[in-house]
């Protein structure tokens, strides 16, 4: 309870006495970079494997012949877009974004660069942390739509390439019974995990005590605590939203 | 002129501070020396308002700094220059960012003059050709530079450096002593250096304020030093050789 009160009121001083409105469209430009386009890569990888994966898994379990087989891409497209490429690719995100922030910011704390913004009078906590919360909640959604093309289009690869489905009956599955709202719930999923993965790893570096030892812990436990507050976040979002 | 009265901190009633009172005059380099954990760096830290003392103020120039409204606070922060024990320069930027970062930050300057005013500084201390090397291509004495620059680049009325020649060969040591001795009398600030070096503590010590086991125990200068009858102060100066066979050698 104690370290939800820390990290309320830490949140709450990101918005007092902040700099002036350009110092921080660069430093949300940097972050975006770091965040965002760095992570394109993994996210690339990753959600393209997942949906190739994904595709061929169902059709090893789709046995019965009174199912058509554009069902493939169907169950494709809905859990690529409702589960798979909002709470995996931000899972992932929450190992590599997560574990930079914390890292940087606890780095930056044991090295005393935290202290000395500090001393020049600058807010420390909103100049570090607020362009890395805006920087995630501008570029994970971005991520997450990527990440839902490419499942989507490695789903496509797997079961035509393998055979398992012909090009027509994929694509009639993922345009079978489109719901647009699923689009928007992940959408949605995917700012909420944004700001958790930023603002509790932030936190996490933001208040490392120690020395390279500690940094590393504090890296650690803000991949955990971003995952656990990921997938319970997802659970709740899920309940609320659909 | 900086003044502190009554100034006590602890931390899980671990008594640091104990009841420190003194002043540090402007446009000389006063000292806070003693020991390791005596708590010269804890006192150093509420001073600047890195840490909040339980009892006690600390007043810049008669302005009371530990009860200020955050404004006052604030403005009086930007009157701070402090080099770290570590530099503690940003990692990510290079020697010349480093120095502007304050006038990007606090200013309203153009670029081109807090280019000027960054290569000003940097010249002044030493450094003319490093502006784009990152901190980790420099040598921890160069470090230092670049932290005396960048708390020197907005013309700081107080500066601050803890333990400046930790880790430095002896020459530095002398050479970022001396810097900081001639930036204190150019710039006419108010300086206050935290060290256990007593090379710095005869070299640039115009004021000195002895801490041990969390008290103030002894005020003076470098001139009535060595000539001290506090049996503790005794013990710490007199630790090294060189300097017992110096007062020997005055002695006699």
């Amino acid at each position: 309870m104690k370290s939800f009160g820390k990290y309320l009121i830490l949140l709450g001083s990101l918005f007092t006495n902040r700099e002036r409105f350009n110092v921080y469209v660069k430093r949300i430009v940097d972050e975006a970079i770091l965040i965002g386009i760095d992570s394109v890569f993994i996210v690339v990888i990753v959600s393209t494997f997942i949906g190739a994966v994904t595709a061929v898994q169902t059709a090893y379990n789709l046995v019965s012949p009174l199912i058509p087989l554009y069902i493939i891409g169907t169950i494709v497209r809905d859990m690529t877009v409702l589960e798979l490429a909002p709470t995996i690719t931000c899972v992932v995100l929450a190992g590599k974004v997560g574990s930079n922030i914390a890292g940087g910011l606890g780095t930056m704390r044991i090295t005393e660069q935290v202290d000395a913004l500090e001393v020049m009078g600058i807010n420390s906590a909103s100049y570090l942390i607020l362009p890395k919360i805006i920087a995630a909640i501008l570029t994970f959604p971005l991520l997450v739509i990527i990440a839902a093309f490419l499942s989507i289009y490695g789903g496509y690869l797997a079961g035509v390439l393998t055979g398992v489905i012909t090009e027509k009956e994929y694509i009639y599955g993922i345009r079978y019974q489109f719901s647009g709202y699923n689009i928007t719930f992940a959408i949605i999923k995917s700012l909420v995990f944004a700001f958790l993965i930023s603002s509790i790893s932030s936190y996490q570096g933001f208040y490392t005590k120690g020395g390279a030892l500690e940094v590393g812990q504090s890296s650690t436990q803000a991949v955990t605590n971003s995952c656990i507050a990921v997938l319970c976040a997802d659970y709740l979002l899920a309940q609320l939203l659909l | 002129m900086i003044e502190i009265k009554n100034l006590s901190k602890s931390f899980n009633n671990k008594q640091v501070l104990l009841n420190i009172n003194g002043t540090f005059e402007k446009g000389k380099t006063n000292l806070i020396i003693g020991a390791s954990g005596t708590g010269k760096s804890v006192l150093l830290k509420c001073i600047v308002g890195l840490v909040q003392p339980d009892e006690g103020t600390i007043s810049f120039d008669g302005r009371d700094f530990t009860n200020a409204d955050s404004e006052l606070k604030q403005s009086i922060r930007r009157e701070i220059g402090m080099l770290f024990q570590g530099s503690a320069l940003f990692d990510s930027k290079t020697v010349e960012e480093n120095v502007m970062f304050p006038l990007d930050m606090l200013t309203t300057m153009k670029k081109d003059e807090k280019l000027d005013r960054a290569n000003e500084c940097l010249k002044r201390v030493g450094l003319e050709n490093a502006n784009k090397l990152y901190p980790s291509e420099i040598s921890g004495g160069m470090q230092k530079r670049v932290g005396i620059a960048r708390a020197i680049v907005l013309n700081s009325r107080y500066l601050f450096c803890d333990e400046p020649n930790s880790g430095l060969d002896p020459q530095t040591s002398i050479k970022i002593d001396n810097l900081i001795k001639d930036i204190t009398e150019e710039y006419n600030t108010t300086t206050v250096v935290v060290t256990h070096d007593m090379n710095s503590v005869l070299e640039i010590g115009e004021r000195i304020m002895f801490i041990y086991k969390g008290q103030k125990i002894w005020e003076g200068s470098n001139k009535d030093i060595l000539e001290t009858d506090v049996k503790e102060l005794q013990e710490f100066i007199f630790a090294n050789k060189l300097i017992r066979d110096m007062k020997a050698k005055k002695d006699s």
